[in-house]
């Protein structure tokens, strides 16, 4: 079976949790039989794993019929794509995308971001589409996430192949509430085309029906899974006198950033042992530092910005609790990654990962009195500690990409008819 | 002759109230009294008062022939007192009818067979007392909570005076044996174990709505003629459950009701007699002998223990709990010991089993540890408050001691002095 892709990210170079999940998932597919896989990006930077799927990048497409000799092309994009597949693409151009801006090739450049212009780029991404459509052979298009829900449907306005949408987040878990009407339309306009849609968890597949108005029948649950970690090991608890408690993400409405600093202070009233920590940075940033001065507890308060790589599992690893008290997560990697070092989690119970987790505490978000007794009762109790991160790593480690994997690859063949 | 020995259980833990850790020091009431009242007024309006109505029709259309027994533990008793005063006449009524007996268990039902054995005897007491002041009569046959047995326990409730004990059929325990004789303690002879009929039994409390059942629908004649096609030899088949499977489990409109109705029409035709506990161990010999150096029960699928101190969790809260029983006792404040008590009923543990927290009213097993751990953090200051954990159990039985004998020695010495002085004014 062949499947053309859509995609916005790609490992390594990612800027949220949606290139994360696509890549493990299609890593998952890639390795079932009968499973050819093409992933298009807008922008790939020549460095991504390439050994398990075939990757294009969207800004090496000619979508305007530009005369160039194969010595040229090469020069330009040979070190990341092949001249003649190029050439060949170049025959699939059926369309005429002279109002877009393009260069020397006839490619358009894709940022790969999300800039300021995203719905230009979103739109140019369709050009791109219609000539991979002409030109690929392929049994099914799978779309991932809004950006590419237009790539996708042209794509099958050409092809007559079905689509299947992938859900990764919504405007209004985005917005809390705000809706971008321009985007909303988008998503439905993607959501109304697909044969199938698929969502990472109930939560999300709710809003997908009451929200986007989908029948119940056509939108199934894919929960997301979680990549192993092959250094585990290396991650190990620096013994402090303090117990840590912390939260890492974008520090932003979506995420809940105050429910954790007034749990904080409720904690600290208590119990002067233990130490905040605020990882990450985001739009709400200043608003914290200033919410956690006025409430006095900034000598126990701290904020690390941004971190990456290593730097993330660390701070997971040294912490004795991990908080993500998210108002509305349609799925939440984040806690999966810190029960994979051992650390007891406490997530709201409007996240899509609180489906799928026995053993984490689950709050509302709101609920920062039941916020404070959990994080009080992981430090003062060790065998609540024991049991969560003893229990909690068994369990995140049976979470596997495979099984879902699996459940996409049954979608596609109910699709095709197999 | 074959009988059938029908028991019923009746058990509510008094639930916790939401306890968060500010609470601790600044309030020393635990309890959900609105759920409380709710939890045990469904109870006795669905379950305790049409099953006790039915029972008592049966008794008098059977002309006393119809016979069972029951066990309450002192908690459910202080809550049906409290919000169902007319369940306690209602068994008064059964009881009065003489076909009914009261069995002996843990006060708390507790797990205090295990944890703390001087915690057990006085529990065991303190129910027996409890039921003979409603009911006007003592128990004589002992059913632990949750039917928790073994060789050790045994004796301690032997040694306590009861002949006769009540107990899972387990089969890592029967082996091949028939739970439908009458065994004895393997060092004890004359201690009687009663076997309940695990398939029957549950067959009755779990499976009687079930329509993918394959024996769907049970009929009093059906179930009567499994027992009458059972060897000739066995005499008494042990049908016992939790009373609320009448009528809130099973719902009267499956008929579970009219089905204990011809329970006795159709026994009593077949030649099989009801008989309660005490009777089965007057009338019928032990067989054989029955070990079990391991704790079992009547729950789960390997029916031990583990359901209630199977994980980390469980085992921090009775630890918790039990390394404080000693002092507790020594207290006179009426209160904690209330509290001690109500803190110590099995459910409290269950609801933090990872496998099967049966009948949870909490979100998870972290969720009910917490809660508890929250109310047990407060009631451990108050113990300490009393009796310092600082000075450890035998200092402080010392002191105590020291204390006692100082009494006495005061109360001889003042017992002279009035000795003294009345024969000064003989003399005078």
């Amino acid at each position: 079976m062949k499947v053309l892709m859509f995609g916005w990210e790609f490992p390594p170079h990612i800027l949220g949790g949606l290139g994360t999940a696509s890549y493990g998932l299609v890593k998952a597919m890639a390795g079932k039989p009968d499973m050819n896989i093409t992933f298009v990006i807008p922008k790939p930077h020549g460095d991504e794993d390439q050994s398990f799927l075939k990757i294009i990048g969207a800004s090496y497409v000619p979508v305007v019929w530009k005369e160039n000799d194969w010595n040229y092309v090469n020069e330009r994009i040979g070190w990341i794509m092949n001249p003649d597949e190029y050439f060949w693409l170049r025959n699939g151009i059926k369309y005429d995308f002279r109002r877009i801006y393009t260069n020397d090739l006839g490619c358009i450049e894709f940022s790969g971001r999300y800039p300021e212009n995203l719905l230009e780029e979103i739109s140019n991404y369709e050009a791109v589409a219609s000539v991979l459509a002409h030109q690929l052979s392929f049994d099914v298009i799978h779309s991932h996430d809004w950006l590419t829900y237009p790539a996708g449907i042209f794509a099958k306005q050409i092809s007559g192949k079905p689509l299947v949408v992938h859900v990764h987040a919504t405007e209004f878990d985005r917005s809390r509430g705000n809706v971008n009407p321009i985007v909303y339309d988008i998503e439905k306009r993607g959501m109304d085309a697909a044969n199938h849609i698929i969502t990472v968890s109930n939560l999300t597949r709710n809003i997908v029906i009451e929200k986007y108005f989908q029948d119940p029948k056509k939108v199934t649950t894919v929960h997301n899974a979680v990549e192993p970690l092959p250094d585990v090991d290396s991650y190990v608890k620096t013994p402090r006198r303090d117990k840590i408690v912390t939260f890492l993400g974008r520090i932003t409405m979506q995420k809940g950033p105050e429910y954790f600093v007034e749990a904080a202070e409720r904690v600290l009233k208590k119990n002067k042992k233990v130490r905040f920590v605020m990882a990450g940075n985001g739009d709400m940033m200043l608003d914290m530092i200033n919410l956690a001065a006025k409430r006095r507890i900034t000598d126990r308060f701290h904020f690390t910005g941004f971190l990456k790589g290593r730097q993330v599992y660390q701070m997971l690893a040294d912490s004795d609790v991990y908080i993500m008290p998210s108002v509305s997560e349609p799925f939440g990697i984040s806690p999966l990654e810190a029960m994979q070092v051992g650390t007891p989690t406490i997530i709201s119970k409007q996240s899509g990962c609180s489906e799928i987790l026995t053993h984490s505490i689950k709050i509302d978000y709101w609920d920062i009195d039941g916020m404070a007794d959990a994080v009080n009762a992981i430090i003062r109790n060790p065998a609540m500690y024991k049991s969560l991160h003893e229990l909690g790593r068994e369990e995140v480690n049976n979470i596997r990409w495979e099984d879902a994997g699996e459940k996409v690859i049954k979608i596609y063949n109910s699709l095709l008819g197999k | 002759m074959k009988n059938l020995c029908f028991y019923f259980e009746i058990h509510q833990p008094m639930r916790l109230k939401r306890y968060r850790f500010f609470d601790i020091e600044q309030d020393h009431y635990y309890y959900d009294d609105f759920q409380n009242e709710e939890r045990i007024r469904l109870l006795a309006e669905q379950s305790f008062l049409p099953a006790n109505r039915t029972l008592l029709e049966i008794i008098q259309n059977s002309n006393g022939k119809f016979r069972c027994a029951f066990s309450f533990s002192g908690v459910v008793l202080e809550q049906l007192e409290q919000y169902a005063p007319e369940v306690i006449d209602s068994f008064d009524e059964l009881s009065k009818t003489g076909c009914v007996e009261f069995l002996a268990e843990t006060y708390a039902h507790s797990l205090s067979s295990v944890y703390d054995l001087h915690e057990f005897e006085q529990q065991v007491a303190l129910q027996t007392e409890k039921i003979t002041s409603l009911f006007g009569k003592k128990p004589t046959v002992f059913r632990n909570s949750e039917l928790i047995y073994s060789d050790e326990i045994g004796e301690k409730i032997y040694n306590m005076g009861y002949k006769t004990i009540l107990i899972d059929e387990v089969s890592h325990v029967l082996g091949w044996k028939s739970p439908n004789f009458v065994y004895s303690h393997p060092t004890l002879p004359k201690l009687k174990l009663l076997v309940r009929n695990f398939k029957l039994s549950d067959d009755i409390a779990f499976h009687f709505s079930d329509h993918s059942w394959s024996d769907f629908p049970l009929t009093a004649d059906k179930f009567i003629s499994w027992i009458k096609n059972m060897p000739e030899d066995q005499p008494v088949v042990n049908i016992w459950l939790g009373y609320e499977a009448l009528g809130l489990f099973q719902r009267p409109e499956s008929g579970i009701f009219e089905f204990l109705k011809a329970i006795p029409f159709f026994a009593l035709q077949n030649n099989i007699g009801f008989l309660t506990p005490s009777e089965i161990a007057k009338k019928i010999e032990a067989v054989d002998m029955l070990s079990s150096p391991e704790p079992i029960s009547w729950s789960g699928i390997e029916k031990d223990i583990s359901l209630w101190n199977g994980n980390d969790l469980q085992q921090e809260a009775l630890n918790k709990l039990y390394a404080v029983g000693e002092r507790v006792r020594l207290c006179s404040d009426r209160p904690l010991r209330h509290d001690w008590l109500m803190l110590q009923s099995s459910d409290h543990f269950r609801y933090m089993s990872h496998k099967d927290a049966f009948g949870t009213y909490y979100e998870s097993p972290y969720d009910a540890f917490m809660n508890y751990m929250n109310i047990l953090a407060d009631f451990l200051l108050r113990v300490d408050e009393q009796y310092p954990t600082t000075i450890d159990n035998e200092e402080l039985n010392a002191l105590l001691n020291t204390i006692y004998e100082l009494e006495k020695e005061v109360e001889s010495l003042e017992n002279e002095l009035k000795k003294l002085r009345s024969r000064k004014k003989t003399e005078s």
